[in-house]
């Protein structure tokens, strides 16, 4: 019987010849990694309650600071300082403002076939490679760093074959808010999701990103995609070539629990209204409704790279914003920032009035920057939409795609972007 | 009878041909200021005096800096007071995210020279950089000015500070604002104008002036007057004509309390040490201690040649890895132009962690705050305990210069001269 | 504050150049309410201070007091807190001013602190412009020009122009 991909690479990571879904097995971590919302917690244990001397792959684990980047409290700042006092004692790696984690890790580190454990919900961004990436909390963090391995329940698979191509002013955000707004935010508990299908030629690494990162909010233990080409082109880009003769693929035979059809030309500009992932909305729709918006964000994990940037520029160029709108622009890593400002990306949004802001996390975390008051609506690129998710609790977020957001920061309430020309902007 | 240009300015708007030293002078007013961390305070004020309408909208300036972007859920309170008031009285001039208050007043013609422009900030003393008389009130009395266009200022004594000769590589103007502080103290220039002059000053950048005038309220000062001149001219152009300085200019043998005289060559690279702007030592003095942080921005230095500066020391370069290198540029313009002359790659390439225009970390709300025991070089104007945010966080205050030295060597650091002696280069 | 008034107070002394920060440090200025922002006047400085003031207390400093930023609510917060007065050797101007639009008395008297100790009662004579001392002794201080009497006997400026404009209390 054939294996799909997550099951392969968890089956060579715990030594096996064959993994089944409900399995549990013991996994050997490739990277290992943290970030400024919760490693203090972690040190606690490591240091004061198991008092272990030393990190098992120092030179494998990534400790990165970017939720509260620069920091907005004292308190903050201490546990941020306890973090970096740790990595420097231990001699892991530190990203101290450089971006965001899954950018980074992505950017710099990981390759296809990898195991990731992260102390971060959204690590399924790391399929977008070919790799199985699974969020943790602090204690699971910890005994990663103490043994260099994980205990982990084979997921089984949730197949999404993709067809068609998305049409113009149509994004990898509004498929994949599309589809957990079909399956539910439970709809792929402890599951993978794997997606694959002809129209993936047309989906490069940050489409990718998108799509396995929302994975989380739907649910899943990992989000992944299969490498291919253009996975081989991104890592040479990125001076880490990987043959591609080792990239391991869902065998022909493999099971999937389900699987799922979408037509990507059918696909519509979405959003997901307040306060759930799932709770979808076309944007044409929204847009009849007339709601107006006090705040707009680029960035993320999610949906901060390069591609997205371009796409808002095309919108935003040689226009402004509504005046009384905030419109926070976060590129998700120092390259992105500096490849915007080189393709005069930055100089659009700046003339057209929206904030310029540092890589971190921003105004997805909801402290910060761009923190909401009462009553306030955002309209974002972020990964979630609870209550109180972007500030007050008596805040309203939708989430929705860098185009929709652009449009709607020019109108000063929710718009479709197809009105405005979605070329990118070279 | 002999005039300063402090008394210029007043005899100017009151249409006197004398004024007595010591008189208390009612004037009108020709622009005022309100940022965004006083709008709910001034215009509650505004409302409880019972004034229903404001005395000229195109005389208001509102500008949001020092809550941009919103750090707390309570900020946006402040921007939607701001916005509500600036609705019902018909002002239009509203800056909700294009930099630094005391920045954008000037680079926007908001204030020209020879005017008098109240702000409810200190800083607001900046604008005597231009010629300006300009200095800061609390909010209350900025609402009473709201409703009358009038605000009673005395005529107060002026302390003159001649600088000649050419400041020696390394060395900058806010070594010499912080030497005249070093002097003066905390409350030497108290109920005075501090009135700037000089062959250094007249060879000095307008940006660079800027920073002079910016901390002398640092001693105390009223105001910090600089004769405007042909950089000035060509800095504000687009909203002046030349016959627009005219008689802008202290009386030869004008009655001057008191003058302080250096010699530009004399001066070196100074620091204010904690926890006071006039507790200042030469940086070599101090070289050496380890820093945490380094912040480049604010209305004191956040400007082109500020980041120029600094992204000419740092260029090739990255900064120690146990730094935090932010940098806020002070304007919306500087930021697009920074940008376009690579200083920003510079600086980010080199480590630095750049953000939008705004107060920043000088604001020692957020942005940056540090915690006691850390150590902070800052180009900002202020180094009170809690100012950056725990009570005794030691903070630093340098030049550009300084600063970006010091963010590459991970300590308290001077900048180098070229070996020839030269400059160090802009970009 | 009456005309000519006789009134005594606990003493609460300060060193020179109180800044504007430590008054009311920034964090706490965007809370809605001045009486929120009270329980923090002077934390950066003395932690416990502003839980033991007590109405009618009496500020004694030195110089430069309220020096830095010009943020209105310093001497707000002294006047909500029932600080009947601030005495210091020399006040910085924007605080001064400020103090005088909030209705606080501010009173400028050098060598007042050598007199006095923490927690002894002070006696201030508007009237003869005198201040006395536990321990007897008589220092005088400059005549408050009427004008600027007037704002503080008014309660301040809003008091002011409330009634010039006519406002029903």
């Amino acid at each position: 019987m054939g294996m799909t991909i997550t099951e392969k690479i968890l089956a060579r990571a715990a030594g096996e010849q064959n993994v089944r879904p409900g399995q549990i097995v013991n996994a050997r971590i490739d990277w290992l990694m943290t970030n400024d919302a919760t490693t203090h917690v972690s040190v606690d244990l490591f240091k004061h309650k198991l008092k272990h001397p030393r990190v098992f792959a120092p030179n494998n684990t990534v400790f990165i600071l970017d939720h509260n980047v620069p920091s907005e409290t004292v308190n903050t700042t201490r546990v941020q300082n306890i973090m970096r006092g740790f990595a420097g004692e231990h001699g892991c790696i530190l990203y101290d403002g450089e971006g965001v984690c899954h950018q980074l890790m992505v950017e710099h580190h990981v390759n296809p076939g990898q195991l990731v454990i992260a102390a971060d919900s959204h690590t399924p961004t790391m399929g977008a490679v070919g790799a199985f990436g699974a969020g943790v909390g602090s204690t699971d963090f910890t005994a990663a760093m103490v043994t260099g391995s994980i205990w982990l329940k084979v997921p089984p698979t949730l197949r999404f074959e993709l067809k068609g191509r998305l049409r113009p002013g149509v994004y990898a955000r509004d498929l994949i808010l599309t589809i957990i707004g079909d399956i539910g935010s439970d709809g792929a508990i402890y599951k993978t999701m794997e997606f694959g299908g002809p129209a993936l030629s047309a989906l490069d690494i940050d489409d990718r990103m998108v799509l396995c990162n929302l994975a989380a909010e739907a649910g899943a233990k990992n989000g992944i995609i299969a490498p291919d080409e253009i996975v081989s082109r991104f890592l040479a880009g990125s001076g880490r070539a990987v043959s591609a003769q080792d990239f391991l693929q869902s065998d022909h035979d493999c099971t999937y629990e389900k699987v799922y059809h979408y037509d990507l030309d059918k696909i519509e500009p979405t959003a997901a209204r307040p306060h759930f992932v799932h709770n979808r909305a076309e944007v044409s729709v929204l847009e009849k409704e007339n709601i107006r918006i006090d705040q707009g964000f680029i960035g993320s994990c999610n949906n901060g790279r390069i591609e997205e940037l371009r796409v808002a520029a095309a919108i935003l160029k040689g226009k402004k914003i509504k005046p009384e709108v905030r419109l926070i622009i976060s590129p998700a890593s120092r390259q992105v920032q500096l490849a915007a400002m080189r393709e005069g990306l930055t100089d659009i949004f700046l003339q057209a009035g929206a904030m310029v802001v540092n890589p971190n996390c921003s105004v997805c975390w909801g402290a910060c920057q761009g923190v909401l008051g009462p009553g306030e609506i955002l309209i974002s690129t972020g990964t979630r939409n609870f209550k109180g998710r972007a500030g007050s609790p008596d805040s309203f977020v939708y989430l929705a795609s860098a185009a929709t957001v652009a449009a709607s920061c020019l109108e000063g309430k929710i718009a479709d972007p197809r009105k405005y020309d979605g070329k990118e902007t070279k | 009878m002999k005039h300063t240009l402090f008394e210029k300015i007043l005899m100017r708007h009151t249409g006197r041909s004398a004024i007595t030293p010591g008189e208390i002078i009612e004037t009108a007013v020709d622009r005022v200021m309100i940022h965004d961390f006083f709008t709910p305070f001034c215009f509650a004020k505004f409302e409880e005096m019972g004034f229903t309408r404001v005395w000229d909208p195109e005389k208001i300036v509102l500008v949001y800096d020092h809550l941009v972007p919103t750090s707390f859920v309570s900020d946006s309170r402040h921007h939607k007071i701001g916005d509500e008031f600036a609705r019902k009285h018909g002002i239009t001039r509203v800056h909700r995210a294009d930099g630094v208050c005391h920045q954008l007043m000037p680079e926007l013609g908001y204030v020209t020279p020879g005017q008098i422009v109240l702000g409810t900030d200190s800083h607001s003393v900046t604008y005597g950089a231009v010629g300006a008389l300009g200095t800061g009130i609390g909010y209350t009395e900025m609402a009473a000015v709201l409703g009358t266009g009038k605000i009673w200022l005395k005529a107060v004594p002026t302390i003159r500070v001649e600088i000649n000769g050419t400041l020696a590589p390394g060395v900058y103007s806010k070594d010499i604002i912080l030497q005249v502080l070093k002097d003066l103290g905390a409350d030497g220039a108290s109920y005075k104008v501090l009135e700037f002059g000089g062959g250094t000053i007249r060879n000095m950048s307008q940006e660079g002036r800027f920073t002079l005038s910016n901390m002398s309220v640092e001693s105390g000062a009223k105001a910090g007057l600089i004769e405007p001149d042909s950089k000035t001219l060509e800095y504000c152009k687009k909203y002046i004509s030349p016959a627009g300085l005219k008689g802008l200019a202290a009386d030869d043998n004008a009655p001057y309390e008191k003058r302080l005289e250096y010699r530009a060559e004399e001066l070196q690279p100074l620091v204010a040490c904690p926890y006071n702007v006039d507790n200042v030592k030469p940086v070599k003095a101090i070289a050496g201690k380890k820093i945490d942080q380094v912040f480049l921005g604010s209305c004191t230095n956040g400007r082109l040649e500020d980041l120029g500066i600094a992204a000419g020391i740092v260029k090739g370069g990255k900064i120690h890895p146990n730094v935090r290198f932010l940098v806020v540029p002070a304007s919306r313009d500087i930021y697009r132009e920074a940008i376009r002359l690579g200083y920003i790659e510079t600086l980010v390439q080199a480590g630095a962690i750049v953000n939008h225009p705004s107060c920043g970390l000088c604001a020692g709300r957020s942005n940056g705050v540090l915690t006691n025991g850390e150590c902070i070089v800052s180009t900002n104007n202020r180094n009170f305990y809690g100012r950056m945010g725990d009570d005794r966080v030691e903070i630093y205050l340098a030049s550009p210069a300084t600063a970006a030295a010091s963010a590459l060597e991970g300590k308290i650091t001077p900048p180098r001269a070229e070996a020839d002696g030269t400059s160090i280069d802009l970009q | 504050m009456k005309k000519n008034e006789v009134f005594s107070g606990r003493v609460i002394l300060l060193p020179d150049d109180v800044d504007t920060d430590i008054i009311i440090p920034t964090q706490y200025m965007t809370l809605s309410a001045i009486k929120e922002m009270c329980r923090y006047a002077f934390s950066p400085l003395r932690p416990e201070l502003a839980a033991n003031i007590c109405r009618g207390d009496i500020l004694v400093a030195g110089k430069n007091f309220g020096c830095g930023s010009s943020r209105e609510q310093a001497p707000e917060i002294i006047r909500e807190l029932g600080i009947a007065c601030v005495i210091a050797e020399s006040f910085a101007r924007i605080f001064y001013r400020n103090a005088l639009t909030n209705g606080l008395l501010v009173i400028e008297a050098a060598g007042l602190a050598e007199h006095v100790k923490e927690g002894e009662s002070l006696t201030v004579d508007m009237k003869e412009n005198l201040l006395i001392t536990t321990g007897g002794k008589r220092l005088g201080f400059a005549q408050i020009p009427s004008r600027l009497m007037e704002m503080i006997e008014a309660g301040g400026l809003v008091e002011y122009y409330k009634e010039l404009n006519g406002v029903k209390p």
